[in-house]
């Protein structure tokens, strides 16, 4: 048995009177409380909660401006008219609601709708009807306010694009939060209805852009009339972003790709900073930032071209020959081949039961790597790729960059694939064919990889192997021009490649921008020294009896993508620039040209005449 | 094996008083989060179900011999710190707090649980009595070992109003069971001189709440808000209240958190203070005849024990109620029988059986 102790039991007893009057004291602290409340104040308060008459009005604040790296406005607020209603004050006035609704136009359905649609709602929140009423409808509105209780006509930021689409997927947009949003932050920041960053800068500088909301305690009336404000705070507006990217240049880019879609990544190589960034189609921010609506939504999303993607960092595609100049490297570095080894090319070369073909049907003859980077020939680096093999082709592949994301500070950055030995095992179950070495080579079937990945690649061609975080933001400024923060120039990697093959590869990026039967000729310009290496993606296998200049006969959908990367200028690169035409044809006609305006704009530049896909003729070159 | 004395010892009163009060608080839950806001499940049948649960717990609490319970007060505690511990880990987050662990389809929250735990260490450390002189600083050393780690723990999820529980239940107990003087007063300087550092731990969102206490016109949109609305909506309810099913406070969504930490506000304006005055008194009914079973005792254990739970039922109210009224800060503190959260009604009724179970066995020993 258990021994009791019951050592010094009368101490608990001696407590137990204080104990009693303690919790007396603390109970009849609160019942007089209730007394004062309930009875004392009793009649107030009842009348309080009757008209319950505390509303309270937000005061939103004015979120921080995009501007570019020279400080030109992209993004701002302009103040817009917004028409709320109190459903709880205008339950009881079915006239005030149809006066409403023939104003904004708005029919007695929608209105209900807008009101039930809205969940766990306190009822005398107001709800947001319409926004952005024109300058008629609110002196309607405001003459007869007095006969339309339970309306409340506020001025809210709302936020403006300048230039429209300009830059619309590094930018972003801003929308209503949703559920989700809301439970994940719950510092009592956002309020349903408030309004937060989405995508792209919008979306990952938000913390920054935010601001803090303010607001007011207002004493209404029975009719929900404005009778005096209780209490009040000030809002205060979100800080300013300065990007990397130049007004200028990112309009011209823009610009030259006239109705074509794909995307555009240029780039400080020697800093990270991103100069420009397309990607086409595009969309206009500011119709996200006035409540999008289900329709203009839906075209959106069932847009056969994915507007709403960010096709330089979520747009996956195999880089075609843009591709050599990984293989050129690894046959280097593993001196497989040296500069001076020869191969020759008749056009077709067979390979187990299949025959491979260069894109040149007459073949380049007998050429060493130099040349055949400049002209882009296919069956010479077959014949690397299997002597390098698919696995340290891969190696290289992922000394370059590619494989992983970038890092970029944006959302949805997509790795891209690099195959590999124990990739293909681990993906389908089966070995790798040594076939598939051959294309893998040249840049297609399994390797797919984003435009920021070619464009990181190719400066760390043109700096000598080292890798910056590529970076959208140059500095926070509070609204008084206060620094806040910056974000300085990082490198974060150095690929494992010997100066020496560096130096053949720039000489050869540069032949093919600029010597005679290069397939990069689109791009070459007089004062600056361009270097660059073209490619094509290819869509679907070409059928046996394909014959160039079919392209342009092709549906559009079928036709392959074409790729220009290049950096300029040559001794000194200040810019580097990944072009992808979706479903353009060749690199060197579709995509060189488009690279070639930016770099013209970049060294100020006289332009050349407007971009255009010329019908291909025989002797075109093409790749 | 039960003895037959058992039942005719058994505390009939105290049990009436608790599921009178239950009853009270699931009509008041009926009212209160009928109209029609959430989907699923009404809360009031999910609390039913919990209450179904919880009176099991408590009759099998109440009939195991309560001495027993010294052999498990530190296998107790220190499961309790361990679901503490997953609870960082692999919580569910709810308002930004980790607080819960999903455990066969409930949600569960463990330092519900921590606060009885501590209770049973306690009351089995201090069953030992270290001579005439009383205790003195030397001999609290364990015991504030016993509170701290828990109270870390629970800080860190973070959830304040469970971690002043706690610490309300340590002074308490301390107090009960004749802590020299001297020791006391030095306790009081120490604790005073650390607590500009417990602030530097509390989220913002706490501070906030505890400033605004002070000075309401910082934050009209949040906290103050609160307080006003739930002050209107006590105070509207009169001596007589609004009537059942008649809050418009609580109705029209006015009230924070009406169905949990802000359910007296409702009950003050439906039942007004006719009906918060029989609810108190029912309560201080309780923690009156708690005292009684405490000091009634036979035992050390049995005394701790069951003044331990009556402490933590005594917090609970007075703060919670005094929070609703604007007498005090909003922190995040349930009250008890009354407010909805399944972990909450079984740890108090868990703490009910064991006063159940030192009351039937004040003659057997």
């Amino acid at each position: 048995m258990m021994e009791l102790n019951t050592q010094r039991m009368e101490d608990f007893k001696e407590r137990y009177r204080y104990l009693k009057l303690f919790a007396g004291a603390a109970f009849l602290l609160l019942f007089v409380y209730l007394w004062y409340l309930q009875v004392i104040r009793g009649s107030d308060l009842r009348q309080l909660s009757e008209n319950n008459r505390i509303r309270i009005r937000e005061m939103v604040a004015d979120r921080g401006m995009l501007m570019d790296r020279k400080g030109r406005i992209l993004a701002h607020n302009r103040p817009s008219f917004e028409v709320f209603i109190v459903p709880e004050d205008i339950r009881s006035n079915p006239e005030a609601l149809e006066k409403i609704s023939k104003i904004l136009n708005l029919s007695q359905e929608e209105i209900g709708e807008k009101v039930k649609g809205l969940k766990r709602r306190p009822a005398f929140r107001p709800i947001k009807l319409k926004s952005d009423i024109d300058w008629d409808k609110l002196v309607i509105l405001e003459s007869n306010r007095i006969h339309l209780p339970g309306l409340l006509v506020d001025v809210r930021p709302t936020r403006a694009y300048h230039y429209g689409s300009l830059a619309s997927h590094l930018i972003g947009y801003i929308g209503e939060v949703d559920e989700n949003e809301l439970k994940q932050t719950k510092d009592r920041a956002y309020r349903m209805g408030s309004m937060i960053g989405k995508y792209g800068v919008e979306y990952e500088w938000e913390t920054q852009l935010r601001g803090v909301d303010g607001g007011r305690q207002i004493e209404v009336d029975a009719l929900g009339r404005e009778i005096k404000p209780l209490r009040s705070v000030d809002s205060f507006p979100g800080n300013n972003l300065f990007l990397t990217i130049d007004f200028n240049l990112q309009k011209v880019a823009e610009e030259a790709y006239q109705d074509k879609n794909g995307a555009l990544v240029a780039m400080d190589p020697k800093t990270g900073g991103i100069l420009a960034m397309v990607s086409k189609p595009s969309f206009d921010p500011s119709m996200f930032a006035r409540n999008i609506t289900a329709e203009e939504w839906r075209a959106l999303l069932e847009h056969p071209f994915h507007p709403l993607q960010n096709k330089g960092i979520q747009g996956q595609y195999p880089p075609g020959s843009v591709f050599k100049i990984v293989t050129a490297i690894a046959g280097l570095e593993t001196e497989a081949i040296t500069p001076q080894t020869q191969m020759t090319c008749t056009g077709v070369f067979p390979y187990g039961n299949r025959n491979f073909r260069c894109w040149k049907e007459k073949g380049h003859g007998t050429l060493s790597l130099h040349r055949a980077i400049v002209e882009s020939c296919d069956i010479f680096f077959y014949q690397v790729g299997l002597k390098v093999g698919v696995d340290a082709i891969a190696h290289y592949a992922g000394e370059l960059g590619l494989g992983r994301k970038t890092g970029i500070p944006l959302p949805h950055e997509k790795a891209g694939i690099v195959p590999s030995t124990p990739w293909k095992k681990k993906r389908f179950g089966v070995s790798w064919y040594s076939g598939e070495t051959l294309s893998f080579a040249v840049g297609q079937g399994y390797l797919n990889t984003t435009p920021l990945q070619l464009l990181m690649l190719i400066s760390a061609v043109a700096n000598g192997g080292r890798f910056y975080l590529p970076r959208v933001v140059e500095r926070v400024e509070d609204i008084y021009g206060k620094k806040l923060k910056e974000y300085p120039s990082e490198e974060i990697g150095r690929a494992d490649i010997s100066g020496k093959t560096l130096r053949i590869i720039q000489e050869a990026l540069l032949g093919a921008v600029n010597e005679q039967g290069g397939t990069g000729g689109g791009s070459a310009l007089k004062q600056v020294k361009v270097a660059g290496k073209t490619g094509t993606a290819q869509v679907v296998r070409m059928a046996a009896d394909f014959k160039k200049g079919d392209m342009n006969r092709m549906p559009l959908k079928f036709r392959d993508h074409a790729w220009f990367t290049a950096y300029a200028p040559f001794e000194d690169p200040q810019i580097a620039v990944a072009v992808l035409v979706e479903h353009g044809g060749y690199g060197g006609v579709a995509a060189a040209p488009i690279a070639k305006k930016v770099i013209e704009k970049y060294f100020d530049l006289e332009a050349s005449p407007p971009v255009k896909v010329e019908e291909a003729s025989e002797d075109s070159v093409y790749d | 094996m039960i003895d037959r004395r058992l039942f005719i010892h058994f505390d009939w009163v105290l049990l009436g008083i608790v599921l009178f009060i239950t009853s009270i608080g699931i009509l008041n839950l009926y009212s209160v989060t009928s109209n029609g806001e959430t989907t699923g499940a009404p809360l009031y049948l999910k609390q039913i179900i919990w209450l179904a649960i919880s009176l099991g717990a408590m009759l099998v609490i109440a009939f195991v011999e309560y001495r027993r319970f010294t052999d498990f007060a530190y296998i107790v505690y220190t499961t309790a710190i361990i679901l503490l511990v997953l609870v960082l880990g692999y919580g569910i987050i709810t308002s930004g707090a980790q607080r819960w662990v999903k455990l066969g389809g409930l949600n569960f929250q463990p330092s519900e649980f921590v606060k009885i735990s501590l209770i049973m260490a306690l009351a089995k450390f201090f069953q030992r009595y270290p001579g005439r002189e009383g205790y003195s600083l030397r001999h609290l050393l364990y015991p504030f070992f016993l509170l701290f780690l828990p109270m870390a723990l629970i800080l860190k999820q973070p959830d304040l109003g469970t971690a002043i529980i706690l610490l309300l239940v340590f002074l308490s107990v301390l107090i009960f069971v004749k802590v020299r003087w001297s020791s006391l007063i030095t306790l009081g300087v120490i604790g005073a001189s650390i607590l500009p550092l417990v602030w530097r731990f509390l989220k913002d969102y706490q501070k906030r709440r505890i400033i605004t206490f002070f000075n309401p016109d910082l934050d009209p949109l949040g906290a103050s808000y609160h307080l006003i609305q739930s002050k209107i909506a006590v105070g509207s309810g009169g001596i007589l209240g609004k009537g059942f099913m008649k809050g418009t406070q609580s109705k029209l969504g006015f009230l924070p958190e009406q169905h949990t930490d802000f359910i007296f506000s409702a009950l003050g304006e439906e039942w007004g203070l006719v009906g918060c005055f029989f609810v108190i008194g029912l309560y201080f009914l309780l923690i009156l005849w708690g005292l009684r079973v405490a000091v009634e005792s036979k035992d050390r254990f049995g005394a701790i024990l069951s003044f331990g739970v009556v402490a933590m039922l005594f917090w609970h109210i007075f703060i919670n109620i005094a929070m609703v009224l604007g007498l005090m800060p909003v922190v995040g503190i349930p009250l008890p029988l009354l407010s909805y959260g399944g972990s909450f009604l079984l740890s108090t009724l868990i703490g009910i059986g064991l006063l159940l179970n030192v009351s039937m066995r004040r003659y057997l020993f």
